[in-house]
């Protein structure tokens, strides 16, 4: 018999959860507020998102940002998954150890050295910084993160499909495009989406790769920050919050129709 | 078999081969140009350092270049106190935010471990869910409540419990509530992970052998998250060490942690080489605590198999 849990174990959990987004909530409640003193009340209003709209600076470091994740992201996703085969399917080859430590190590990196070396990186090839090299440096540190989750989606894999669709004939490529990549298809969109808000999210990298013209939205929101707190930042910040929740909700949902179509299917034992 | 599993296709060349080779570039190479400025000394001019390695001068040039190295970087790290200071103080508020990030998620783990099956999912992912919006944004949203007319000396004042406003921004205080907020999630996961496989009939057995609730949670709960307490730990702890974002908008600027002490060199001094060997020494110090983590990864995701 399992004990339900007691008034300590729920307290705990919800002040937990109470304090993870009381201060979300205040950030986006105070987006609406009309006074220019964030702690003055001074009634519901549009102010703050219409002066967004005149705020070039910022929106073009929004864009600038959209796109460093969009590529960075795709990058990632595509680095990531072939590592995670790698580390999965390919048993031992040479260098298997240096390639797990190179995987594991930039995820608990400070921020500082990554940006540091990679900066030195661009400097010593004679790269102009701007926005590809910060997308280079993205690409490298959250392929990192979308190999651990495709790698763990692979840890319990039925590897037997494989072979079926190899057995029947299928090339390697058609077995791969039309067996696995669909399987672990799930892990790889989580692996995208997280690529995607951990390069919208990043300050500190950005802020040693960049150049000219590619200011990102953090580097500008934290220079504005420094200088006191701004309304616009209130909203510019609440409109990404939606758009990840937005997103997060969305892969949630396809995901979890997508495993139980697979479901279904098997049930009925329909060709794939 | 697979394709990437059978030795000498080209599948398995490419799907090995094309990470290999993007980590190597972007990771191991810059880590050793870190390696060799920290090396080197600085100088007035475009890069700001010296030596340059000189190839077309073949061997004599590469005798000039290693001749020219120096250790002049890490002398200075040693002997100005700044320096050793912003190392004690990162490590200090790494662990002193460690365990109060331990206290504060077991129970909410724990918490979690014995709700109802069919609402663990969904708690998890509420806390999984602000790890997803930016961490700039979640620390911004902390001086909004902080800064002195903020809302937490706003309802304070109300509510007659101080009569002045303090100041909790640029402090400590500051500091390890921006930590414990932002790497909240980093430990409760971990935790909640062992205790959720934890067999509730062991502590029913040791409740029924007499043993009382507190004690049970000591011999027993506690053995069983220790794996999960030890990731968090250390998923927590290492980051900490270099964190940048949450000392420099909330803390105080008269102490400054190790990485605000190598962005102010790179940027505001402008010496690569002190902030090279700062860069060094830092992962020196992190690399024990990094090398633990990788076992512990490498060994869960073999278990699992």
């Amino acid at each position: 018999m399992r004990k339900s849990p007691s008034a300590f174990n729920m307290v705990a959990v919800a002040l937990g959860l109470a304090f993870l987004y009381l201060p979300i909530a205040i950030l986006i409640i105070y987006s609406f507020n009309d006074s220019r003193l964030v702690p003055v009340w001074g009634g519901l209003s549009l102010r703050w998102y219409r002066e967004l709209l005149q705020n070039e600076a910022l929106l073009d470091a929004a864009w600038v940002s959209l796109r460093l994740a969009l590529v960075s992201a795709t990058g990632a996703a595509i680095l990531g998954t072939l590592a995670a085969l790698a580390l999965a399917r390919a048993g031992r080859f040479r260098g298997r150890l240096p390639f797990s430590v190179m995987i594991y190590a930039p995820l608990v990196m400070p921020e500082v050295i990554i940006g540091l070396s990679l900066l030195l990186l661009f400097v010593v090839a004679d790269l102009d910084r701007g926005f590809w090299t910060t997308a280079m440096a993205h690409t490298t540190l959250t392929m990192c993160f979308v190999t651990v989750i495709v790698q763990s989606r692979l840890a319990d894999f039925d590897w037997s499909l494989e072979e079926a669709a190899m057995d029947l004939g299928a090339t390697p490529l058609r077995t791969f495009l039309s067996i696995t990549l669909p399987l672990i298809s799930p892990a790889v969109i989580a692996g995208w989406l997280l690529a995607f808000t951990l390069s919208l999210d990043d300050l500190v990298i950005a802020s040693f790769t960049t150049g000219p013209g590619a200011t990102t939205l953090p580097i500008r929101i934290y220079s504005d920050v420094r200088l006191g707190v701004k309304p616009e930042i209130n909203a510019i910040c609440t409109l990404m919050i939606g758009a990840v929740a937005v997103l997060v909700i969305v892969a949630s949902l396809l995901s979890k129709r997508y495993s139980m179509s697979q479901e279904h299917k098997g049930a009925l034992g329909a060709p794939m | 078999m697979s394709a990437i599993s059978e030795k000498g296709t080209w599948a398995r060349r490419l799907t090995i081969g094309l990470p290999y080779l993007w980590l190597v570039v972007f990771f191991l190479v810059p880590f050793l140009i870190v390696l060799r400025l920290s090396f080197s000394q600085t100088a007035l001019a475009q890069p700001p350092y010296l030596p340059l390695l000189d190839l077309a001068a073949g061997w004599e040039g590469l005798q000039d270049f290693v001749a020219a190295l120096t250790l002049d970087g890490y002398r200075l790290l040693f002997s100005d106190s700044i320096y050793i200071a912003s190392y004690l103080r990162s490590l200090q508020i790494a662990a002193f935010s460690t365990v109060m990030l331990l206290i504060l998620a077991f129970p909410i783990a724990y918490g979690i471990a014995r709700a109802p099956r069919r609402w663990q999912p969904l708690l998890v992912t509420a806390v999984i869910l602000p790890f997803w919006t930016a961490f700039l944004i979640r620390v911004y949203a902390w001086i909004t409540i902080l800064q002195r007319d903020g809302l937490l000396n706003e309802v304070l004042m109300m509510t007659g419990l101080v009569s002045e406003p303090p100041a909790w921004l640029a402090t400590d205080t500051a500091v390890y509530l921006g930590m414990v907020y932002s790497y909240l999630p980093f430990m409760v996961l971990p935790i909640y992970a062992t205790l959720e496989k934890m067999d509730e009939s062991l502590i029913e057995a040791a409740a029924d052998l007499g043993c009382p609730p507190w004690k049970a949670f000591w011999t027993v709960t506690l053995p069983i998250a220790l794996p999960g307490v030890f990731a968090g730990a250390l998923l927590c702890f290492i980051p900490i060490v270099g964190e940048f974002v949450i000392p420099d908008l909330l803390g105080s600027s008269d102490t400054l942690m190790i990485g605000q002490t190598l962005w102010t060199e790179f940027f505001s001094n402008k010496d690569w080489p002190v902030a090279s060997a700062l860069a060094i020494v830092l992962l020196c110090v992190l690399l024990v605590p990094i090398v633990i983590y990788q076992n512990l990864q490498t060994r869960a995701i073999e278990e699992r198999r």
